[in-house]
């Protein structure tokens, strides 16, 4: 069980995120051709493999630059709307850990400041069917659970992460290239790759 | 069913080898930059307002088979049917710039918008002066009053055709993305879906579709168009496309045109000249003259079947730079 983390442990952390999202690829790519065009898998792919690349390169200096090289990574490989959302959760979320270390305080920090750039960057708001949809609800989780530490707000944001995604099959696609599907995108979740990584934190730290 | 046939080496590795083949096909007037997939020209001019297109790949021959004499200066190239990240698309940005500032002319879409835009910061923040004009020519994607919300398709060519031959000869940026613009505000398209494409990474189709059925209005990825019918003749579904068009601008009588019919990637020659031939009588009768044709492979999604109608209302100034010669391997025109 892990309440706080240095370098190293997060190092490892995003180390273990991105192989889950490797290993997730298949059910990446069959939720994304059920709205979207079905490359939403081999993207994540490609850009979680160049993550793991740069993570496997050496010891990052900070915790922040551990996250912001994993953003990084995830923005120049993944391509197209997948790329620079999560690449910008990642890179602008990093600052969230700019007091050096991995613990329930800062984890909540790095999904309040995650949300508010990917808000930003994809001009959404929460129920249009986004990742958003479970991003928002994991970051208000984890702000809620900081104070019990880390292993509890990690499981509080997947939690709420999973229920975000189940939540997004209600809702009509009002962006992205399911937008054109209108009411036919209800039935169908958004893929979840933020319930994942989530997940994979989670699993990290229990 | 069985996946499509491709004859590739490995699938991961397309984007790569196929930008190798077109630098290639361009015997010289292209290179490929070393570190990243984006194609420019080898003979651009200085002191020239830069133009660049881009996004993802799987559509041959837009985007990077149009980087040419007269038409984009160079092209950032993303994977299969994803956009290209911000560090391609500004290092071909990089590339392509001289002194007068880029006007970055790519389709509509949530990935390309973001990723183009986040290129544009890190640009700005180089001091550089960038201009951005999306297309959103598929009046099938959203209604008249939301625009902004429609994807580009197959007018991008007509697009990059005009503002590639405005930056050649007007010296601002300001009067390049005014003519950009101006051609965007005045192109319409629609497309119709017959069989489905398929990733080559992944071996698998983007939609399905009945084998009697037909969508009209279907997106260059499968997006889900207005209507989804059986298959029926030519002139009625050229009826139905020109429809859905001439009152969407509204085209009117008196109006002068230029008419491109696109083939998605595996439909016949024959079949479109069918269409062409009903679509004439169309306008026609509706009193729209057509200044030119162009009916051909332009932008493809992969083995997809079907095709799209654009429509371009034209006045002298878009069509002197329509019809300016141009050099390219997806489109010549002495």
């Amino acid at each position: 069980m892990a309440e706080k983390l240095d370098v190293s442990g997060a190092r490892d952390m995003l180390v273990a995120v991105s192989q889950a999202m490797i290993d997730q690829t298949d059910t990446l790519t069959d939720a994304d051709l059920a709205i979207g065009d079905g490359d939403h898998g081999i993207g994540m792919r490609r850009g979680f493999e160049a993550a793991l690349e740069a993570l496997n390169a050496g010891q990052p200096e900070s915790v922040e630059a551990a996250f912001k090289a994993t953003g990084t990574a995830i923005l120049s490989n993944t391509g197209g709307a997948a790329g620079a959302v999560f690449g910008t959760l990642f890179r602008s979320g990093a600052k969230g850990f700019s007091g050096g270390t991995v613990d329930g305080e800062s984890f909540a920090a790095f999904l309040e400041e995650g949300l508010v750039a990917v808000l930003k960057r994809g001009g959404v708001t929460e129920g249009q069917k986004t990742m958003v949809d479970a991003l928002a609800p994991a970051s208000r989780a984890a702000r809620a659970a900081s104070g019990d530490g880390l292993q509890a707000a990690c499981a509080a944001a997947a939690s709420a992460a999973l229920a975000g995604v189940e939540a997004s099959k209600g809702m009509i696609a009002t962006t992205g290239k399911a937008r054109s599907l209108g009411e036919r995108s209800i039935g169908h979740a958004d893929p979840g790759a933020i319930s994942i990584i989530l997940k994979a934190m989670q699993d990290f730290t229990a | 069913m069985a996946n499509p046939k491709k004859i590739l080496n490995d699938p991961k590795k397309v984007v790569g080898e196929m930008l190798d083949g077109l630098v290639l096909a361009n015997d010289g007037r292209l290179r490929k930059l070393d570190r990243h997939a984006a194609i420019v020209r080898t003979d651009l001019p200085d002191s020239k307002v830069a133009l660049l297109i881009g996004g993802g790949s799987g559509h041959e021959p837009i985007f990077h088979g149009f980087v040419g004499r007269n038409m984009g200066d160079g092209a950032a190239c993303g994977q299969v049917f994803a956009a290209p990240s911000p560090d391609i698309i500004y290092e071909a940005a990089k590339a392509v710039h001289r002194g007068r500032g880029i006007l970055f002319l790519y389709g509509n879409y949530a990935g390309d918008n973001m990723n183009f835009d986040m290129a544009a910061e890190m640009l700005e923040d180089d001091g550089i002066d960038v201009r951005t004009v999306r297309v959103t020519d598929d009046v099938a994607a959203a209604p008249p009053e939301r625009t902004h919300d429609r994807r580009g398709i197959a007018g991008d060519l007509y697009m990059i055709k005009i503002a590639g031959g405005a930056s050649s000869q007007l010296n601002t940026l300001d009067e390049v993305e005014r003519v950009a613009r101006k051609a965007v505000a005045n192109v319409r398209s629609i497309g119709v879906a017959v069989a489905a494409g398929s990733i080559p990474e992944t071996g698998k189709l983007t939609f399905e579709l009945a084998e009697d059925e037909i969508e009209i209005g279907m997106g260059a990825h499968g997006e889900a168009g207005v209507s989804r019918q059986k298959i029926a003749p030519a002139d009625t579904v050229a009826d139905l496309l020109m429809d859905k068009i001439l009152g969407d601008l509204p085209f009117r009588r008196g109006d002068e045109v230029a008419l491109m019919i696109n083939n998605l990637g595996a439909t016949t020659m024959m079949e479109m000249l069918i269409v062409n031939r009903r679509i004439r009588q169309i306008l026609d009768r509706e009193g729209i003259k057509v200044h030119r044709t162009d009916v051909g492979t332009w932008l493809t999604v992969q083995e997809m079947a079907g095709f799209s109608v654009t429509l371009l209302k034209l006045d002298d100034e878009l069509k002197r730079y329509l019809d300016m010669p141009a050099e390219s391997l997806g489109y010549s025109r002495m």
